[in-house]
């Protein structure tokens, strides 16, 4: 590499590189220094691990977590389950006029922010929302029922909420998946189960992971769609962060608390990664 | 000789399309039959109709005797060869292969035993471990063979296999594929547009235009007897010249032909039947069947001469592309590399002449399709 080369590199990089350092790495070195840093007797600020402890000994606070990370695992399985015959559909069994018309139709509503798709979620289903009054008007129920605010109603927003993420990769790697795979396998004596088991799934599975992580990732950090729909008995790990930092104005607290919710995502994808014998490398390509 | 592969009366229609229109043939066990004809013409739907990815709109197709109808392609004794070979790619060649077996759930130690005789039988032993993407155009095509054939279907069916490979390794497959069947004895039906694989490798041909078989036959008489003007000019090279029937007369027993082409030059030729005095025909000529500065004591010969444009060097296949003087009409005719006729240079003025056994009449139709 010449010289002018190694500059030009460096003009391109240095802008990241700051955006890098002062919005990521330097609010992470400062949370990590506030999450090992609390009041001592004196009311003095210190080194100390209080903060974690405080984690291990209040169980709502391990509970949400353990909640939490059960839940974003659940939704990112059910996101897979429901995209994937979706995707399947538009990209292979429609006709190829429709492809781009059906492929517009599943992303137009992430066009609207999140907020107003849970607003309109809470008109469709709160006690005097729309679906409890057609219900009411059939006769089918004489009193309304709340539907919001219980944990399957909560799952439900965050897998629509996370719908886009998974297709896309899934679309993109299903486009190349050639044809002549499905038929060779259907022709060797495979049926729906095994061809889907045996070639589509593996061959689809870094547009998976990489669907998975992103969806994974937006859910563990959602705070909208579980504070809204999920109610005062659907706990989230990122509504105690919150709490900490603006209610309790417990910075120390919070920046634990973020910090914890960084090792768990990492661990688990981690362990996703390692169980589908995917890299990172490959995954984000 | 048991029949594997019937085709009776099939036909398909696509909406307002006809892709096949009423097929018949018959494939005995242990041949190697080829479907040869031009892209479209509906070769490729044949195929998936046999290995059940179509079903006929109407006709019938039965494999070992057994009506097909209704039959999906993985229950059915037959398996494709894609023309991309559709090897899997997440997968290493001993999993590729027992991929077909581990469906009809074949014990492990089954598979494996089979998988290894299999790869030892298309030439590559040992190769259970290695990657889809480590193997060359010939290995790939070895193992997408293997994997069909550890099945042991009535026929293996295969779409243009070498479509995709370069001309050195096409020619080497050509003998190879063929050397493979014979070892074998597997029933062959093998489609392509190529016409040179269809005549070294097969058996019998059937060529195929526009959803029809025009001429099933074995690969000589294809060349030395074509039925049809599209087969004529179809396989192998062929001069096509338009004349009129003049005469016919009795030479020998036999009835030969006077006809004057366009340019008015008077040939005979061996007579066919259908054809009377006055009308049309096109003379199909092939360029090694035209004589260069022939002899003069040959009396039977029909004499023209040309003049030379260029000269098409391509070895042992090398051409004339000379020209009427009469009509500029273009001929090909073969140049044997004997150092014999090193002396023709474009331009030059040869004589040329041709028997009449060589030539072959068709009725002319007033538009050639």
């Amino acid at each position: 590499m010449n010289k002018g080369m190694r500059w030009g590199l460096l003009i391109f990089i240095l802008p990241v590189l700051v955006w890098l350092l002062l919005l990521i790495v330097l609010p992470q070195v400062d949370m990590a220094v506030m999450a090992i840093r609390a009041d001592n007797e004196w009311g003095e600020k210190g080194f100390s691990l209080a903060n974690f402890r405080v984690f291990f000994s209040e169980p709502i606070y391990w509970r949400t977590f353990a909640r939490t990370a059960v839940f974003s695992v659940l939704v990112t399985f059910l996101t897979f389950l429901i995209t994937m015959p979706v995707a399947f559909y538009i990209t292979k069994v429609v006709s190829s006029r429709f492809q781009g018309f059906l492929t517009v139709l599943t992303l137009l509503p992430f066009w609207v922010s999140e907020l107003v798709r849970v607003y309109g979620w809470m008109i469709l289903l709160r006690e005097s929302g729309v679906i409890n009054h057609f219900l009411i008007k059939s006769g089918i129920l004489n009193k309304p029922v709340e539907l919001l605010y219980n944990d399957a109603t909560m799952v439900m927003g965050l897998v629509y909420t996370s719908m886009l993420f998974m297709l896309v990769p899934l679309l993109s790697v299903l486009e190349n998946l050639d044809n002549n795979l499905i038929e060779a396998a259907y022709d060797l004596g495979g049926n729906v189960w095994s061809i889907t088991t045996k070639i589509i799934i593996p061959y689809c599975l870094p547009g998976i992971v990489s669907g998975s992580i992103v969806v994974f990732m937006l859910t563990l950090g959602n705070y909208l769609t579980p504070n809204l729909m999920g109610g005062k008995n659907g706990l989230w790990f990122t509504e105690q962060i919150y709490n900490q930092f603006i209610a309790s104005f417990n910075w120390n607290q919070g920046s634990a608390f973020g910090f914890l919710l960084l090792i768990l995502s990492s661990a688990i994808i981690w362990i996703g990664l390692k169980l589908t014998h995917q890299s990172l490398g490959k995954v984000v390509q | 000789m048991q029949t594997d592969l019937s085709v009776i009366n099939v036909t398909k229609t696509f909406k307002d399309f006809t892709a096949v229109e009423s097929v018949s043939f018959d494939v005995e066990k242990g041949r190697f039959f080829s479907i040869l004809g031009p892209s479209g013409c509906g070769k490729t739907t044949l195929l998936r109709m046999i290995s059940g990815f179509f079903e006929p709109t109407s006709g019938v197709i039965e494999i070992n005797g057994k009506n097909m109808a209704g039959i999906p392609p993985n229950k059915r004794p037959v398996n494709l060869i894609f023309q991309n070979l559709a090897l899997f790619p997440m997968m290493n060649v001993g999993q590729n292969i027992a991929f077909g077996l581990e469906r009809k759930k074949e014990k492990r130690v089954v598979i494996r035993r089979k998988t290894a005789e299999i790869l030892e039988r298309v030439g590559l032993p040992g190769f259970e471990k290695k990657k889809v993407d480590q193997l060359s155009g010939g290995q790939r095509q070895r193992v997408a063979i293997a994997r069909s054939l550890i099945l042991e279907p009535a026929v293996l069916l295969l779409d243009e296999p070498l479509g995709a490979l370069d001309l050195k390794l096409r020619e080497q497959m050509k003998i190879e594929l063929k050397t493979l069947q014979t070892q074998v004895g597997t029933t062959f039906v093998y489609i392509t547009h190529d016409q040179s694989e269809a005549l070294v490798m097969s058996d019998h041909v059937a060529v195929m235009n526009k959803g029809r078989f025009e001429q099933v036959d074995t690969p000589r008489n294809l060349y030395s007897k074509p039925l049809t003007p599209f087969v004529a000019r179809f396989v192998g090279e062929n001069n096509q010249w338009p004349a009129r029937m003049t005469g016919i007369n009795t030479i020998d027993g036999g009835k030969q032909a006077s006809i004057t082409t366009s340019e008015g030059l008077a040939f005979k030729a061996v007579m066919k039947a259908g054809i009377d005095p006055g009308e049309a025909v096109d003379l199909f000529l092939r360029p090694e069947s035209i004589v260069l500065e022939p002899d003069p004591s040959i009396k039977t010969l029909n004499r023209f001469s040309i003049r030379v444009q260029s000269i098409l060097f391509d070895g042992a296949n090398s051409r004339l592309l000379a020209l009427l003087p009469e009509s500029g009409r273009e001929i090909q005719i073969s140049l044997p590399q004997t150092r014999q006729f090193d002396h023709i240079q474009p331009g030059s003025k040869v004589e040329a002449g041709w028997a009449p056994e060589s030539g072959i009449l068709f009725p002319a139709k007033p538009v050639t399709p």
